[in-house]
This record gives C-alpha cells, structure tokens and sequence, in this order.
C-alpha cells in the first residue's frame, strides 16, 4: 500500500510530504517530495544589496533567524576584511544562543505533542514566549530580527537587556529540570523514542546529516569548537555527547545543548566588553544621526551606503556555523558590486531529511513520527 | 598544474601526485582552499579524496553562472574531512551549451538532493545520477531559475 503522509500532517511541522510504501504497517519505501515551500530566496539574494538581503536570511530558518543573520554576515564581513567589534562579537554570541534554546524549545514542545506528551509542549512555550520577548527588545521583531548587520549590530543593546536576559537565564536550568521530570524518566516517553530511529554514523556523514543527530551517535563535532566564530573560543562550554544514536539519545543531547547555551549566555552577560556595536567603517556601517546631520562625509556615506550600497571586493566565501540543527553554510560569491552575485545557503535541515529513507526503512509508521520528529527539521530552510 | 604557493598544503600535493593534470588551478583566499579540477576528472578525484584523504563529508554542491561569459557555469564542491577538521573547495567549469558533468553520488549520497537542486536551478545534467529530477520546482517548470539570463520579474510572453 502506498500511503501519502503530509505535505499537511501536523507531524511534519510544515509542508512536506512522504511517500510511504507500506507493508502492513511497516515501511519498505519511503520517498521524501520536498519544495513547497520553495520561495526562491536564492535569486533573490542577488537583487539585493548585500544589507538589505540579512532581512531574507531570518526567513530562510523562521525559528532561528539570529544564526542564519550571523552566518551570511560573517561571510560578508570576511569578504570585506572587515570585523566586528568585541562588544558586537559578543553580544552576538549570546544573541544566537538564546536562538538555540528557542529553537530547541519549539522542537522539544512540538516533538512531545507528536509523541503524545501534550503538557510539554506548555512549559516549553512559555520560556519561548520571553526569548521572543528578549528578541523584541533588542529588535523590535519577535521572529524576522534581522538584528545582526554587515560590521556590527542594527542598534544599539537596549535599556535594561543584562537584567532581563540575565533573570531569564538564571531562572532557566530550572525549567529545564522542569521538562526532564516530564520527560526523562517516564516510561512511555522512553518506550516511544530509545531504540528507535537508529542509523550508523557512517551512513550519517555519508548522507550529510549534522549537528545534535551526530553528536548523539558519538561524534564529538561542533563547528563552535572546531572552527570558532565571533569570538565563541572565548567561552567556556562543553560539547554534550551520546553513543546510542537513537530518539532519547538525541533529546538528551538538546536538552545538555539548552543548560551549555544557558552557561555561554551567562558568561556573555557577565563579561559583556564595552564600545561600540558597529564597526569603525563609514563606507559599510550607517553613520548615527547626529553625525549625518551635521557633518558632510557622513552626509555622503549615508546616501551612498542608501542609494547604491557599498562595494564587495571580488571573492568567494563560504562561511560555516552551528546552528541548532547542525552544520548551516552559507557560500557568497562577490564580483565587485554592490550586490552578490551569488549566494547559496546549505541548510543543515535539507542535509537531514536526505537521510529520512534510509532511517525508517523496516520500521513501523508509528515510529516515523518520533524518528522524523527526532530531526528537527524547518521546512523554510530545507525549501529556502 | 598545482600552482607553486599552494603545495605547502596536503590535501592539494596529494592530489597533484594522485592525477597531475587533474588540477587546472587553485587559490588560498580567506583562510579557503580552492581548487578547479578538470570536470571530466571530477568522479575520480572525489572518490580519490574521500578514500585517501579522509573527506568523509560533502557539504554541499551547487553552482554558479558567469554568463554572458563562457566558460559559463561553474560546479562548485565542498568538502570537510572531521578527523582533519579540515574543509576544501572544489570547483568545475563548464560550457553553456550542454552542461553535463559525472555525478558523485557513488562517492557521497549526500550528493543525490544537491545534485538534483544544481539540475534544477541551473539545468545542469549529472550524468550517472539514479534520480534525476526537479526537486524544487514542480516537474512542468520551464526554464531554470538561478541563471542569470532567467528574469526575476515581468510575465513571460
């Protein structure tokens, strides 16, 4: 029996659709239709000066717009030779971890409801609802923040940030002691994800598969680590690790990945260096206000920065981060002007899903639901 | 030819003495290495670097087009080897006019999705792929949207 699951079934949190071939109630085949969501973001990139195109990067991965602003900024930012204050580097930083722990919290809400663990689900968006409270003060925006720009920050951090993140996150681990006593131990929970899912970490990495999903197959792998970015190899934080590579593997892996993410972001708040949250360079950077109305240069470097945009030098870059759902790259070629020429984002959730079919091939239909959901995929950024 | 100033680095001088003439050219920008390999070269050399060299990975494959210019489009790899923490482009040129080059999804199956975007978006042809269809686009799109000669507004007539 062929059996059409989505491109609207809840469980796939999105527009996606699987073809399941079934016998009985075991899969045989399963053929993944992705595209739905295809809005050509890519093309788009190209028509835009490179500032004006952060505001299509929030919409690439809608529940972690913040890594994929940092992601094409440094790659721009390493393309102009330009970098960004510490005070900017920073807040970054403890911007984009409170982006994991959003994301991770969307997905451990939605994953339970999947499973049948309604009750999660509230807790969980109950502290999502302050980050994206947090995200509206600095931002302005609850989602499409677009917060980070090429050489710095869009604004300055608000009034009264370090109280209000820091009361959030002190009050965090407990709430994510709150979720484990929901979860960790209880005995349907751990029936209907340990064991399930499973696929040998050689075929993972052959598949493209990254990010939680490899570290809870064993392999210790994060770009933060290895390949450090806006400063991360400043921070002090460990890499959580799992070698069962099953559903419950990967949900202890997120949930150590929201208590790290709450350290670093403690550490950001405490060591928060001062200065300015733009890089000194009038040709990228808008000039304050103050300053274009009185003085004349600024005058002309904001029409310029306005009217044309400012100049890439020629290149290619291809910039790699870790976001919550692995590894997101974006490759930026420039050829001079004042547009990319090309831009092409890799998702870490198109990587994924490409390993759906050999995941759940002989496993019951029941199943898919937790192994599928054990991915963490947005569909936004597996269609861009 | 290896250019000279990139044979300090080893993925690069393995693969010179693996297929002499395999690499056209090659850069180190940005902290990146970059080389260009011959595109009918590239299933072997792929295979060669994920066996030997330890590229377990493949990041991502898409493409660029230069056109007007011709050579027009360009076949762009990335690999990342995790043992090595290491990460290398590769990249083939290819004519307007038919472009068509060796998939590598016998290398990596990672490559089955990327391959079939880059045919897609560009119209580039894989040869050996096992599915090659449209994965974005519904299967009775015309044209290819990320060429540079396919409009981004108006109606087609």
């Amino acid at each position: 029996m062929v059996l059409n699951m989505g491109p609207q079934h809840p469980s796939t949190h999105g527009v996606l659709r699987l073809e399941l071939e079934l016998d009985g109630e075991t899969i045989v085949a399963c053929r993944p239709d992705i595209g739905y969501l295809h809005t050509g973001i890519e093309k788009e990139f190209e028509v835009k000066t490179y500032q004006q195109a952060v505001t299509l990067t929030d919409r690439i991965d809608y529940l972690a717009p913040l890594s994929n602003n940092l992601c094409y900024c440094l790659a721009v930012e390493r393309l102009l030779e330009l970098q960004a204050p510490p005070m900017a580097e920073w807040t970054r930083v403890m911007l984009t971890e409170l982006t994991r722990i959003n994301s991770h919290l969307v997905w451990l809400g939605t994953h339970a409801i999947d499973i049948g663990a309604m009750s999660v689900f509230l807790y969980c968006f109950r502290e999502r609802e302050e980050i994206l409270r947090i995200f509206e003060m600095y931002s302005g925006q609850r989602m499409m923040t677009s917060y980070f720009r090429v050489g710095g920050l869009a604004l300055e951090p608000p009034r009264g940030w370090r109280e209000r993140v820091g009361r959030f996150i002190d009050a965090f681990p407990g709430r994510v002691d709150e979720y484990e006593d929901l979860l960790t131990n209880n005995r349907i929970w751990i029936e209907r994800t340990r064991g399930v899912g499973k696929l040998p970490l050689e075929d993972m990495l052959d598949l493209g598969v990254t990010g939680p999903m490899l570290r809870a197959a064993g392999l210790a792998w994060d770009t933060r680590k290895t390949q450090p970015y806006s400063g991360y190899e400043q921070f002090d934080f460990e890499v959580p690790v799992r070698t069962e590579g099953d559903v419950y593997a990967r949900y202890l892996v997120r949930i150590e990945e929201m208590r790290q993410s709450a350290r670093i972001v403690r550490q950001a708040i405490d060591g928060m260096p001062g200065g300015r949250w733009t890089a000194d360079a009038p040709h990228v950077v808008l000039p304050d206000r103050e300053k274009m109305k009185t003085q004349m240069e600024a005058l002309i470097y904001h029409f310029k920065i306005v009217t044309e945009g400012f100049k890439v030098p020629a290149g290619e870059v291809y910039q790699v981060i870790e976001s919550p759902r692995g590894e997101l790259g974006y490759y930026v070629v420039s050829d001079g002007g004042t547009r990319p020429f090309r831009v092409h984002v890799r998702g870490p959730s198109f990587g994924n899903l490409q390993a759906v079919p050999t995941m759940i091939r002989g496993t019951l239909i029941a199943d898919v639901i937790a192994a599928m959901g054990s991915m963490d995929f947005v569909l936004g950024d597996t269609d861009r | 030819m290896l250019p000279e100033n990139l044979k300090e680095h080893a993925a690069a001088a393995a693969l010179d003495a693996f297929d002499p003439t395999a690499i056209t050219a090659g850069a180190f920008h940005h902290g990146e290495l970059a080389l260009e390999v011959d595109a009918s070269r590239i299933a072997a050399v792929c295979a060669f670097l994920k066996s030997a060299q330890g590229f377990t990975r493949l990041s991502t494959v898409t493409a660029v087009d230069r056109y007007p210019a011709e050579v027009r489009f360009e076949v762009v790899y990335h690999l990342h080897s995790v043992d090595r923490n290491l990460r290398l482009r590769l990249k083939c040129r290819l004519s307007g006019d038919r472009p068509e080059i060796d998939s590598v999804t016998h290398v990596w199956r990672a490559a089955e999705w990327y391959e079939r975007e880059a045919f897609d978006l560009f119209g580039i042809r894989f040869r050996n792929h096992p599915d090659l269809r449209r994965i974005m686009l519904p299967e009775d799109w015309e044209g290819h949207p990320l060429r540079k000669d396919y409009a981004i507004t108006g109606t087609r007539l």
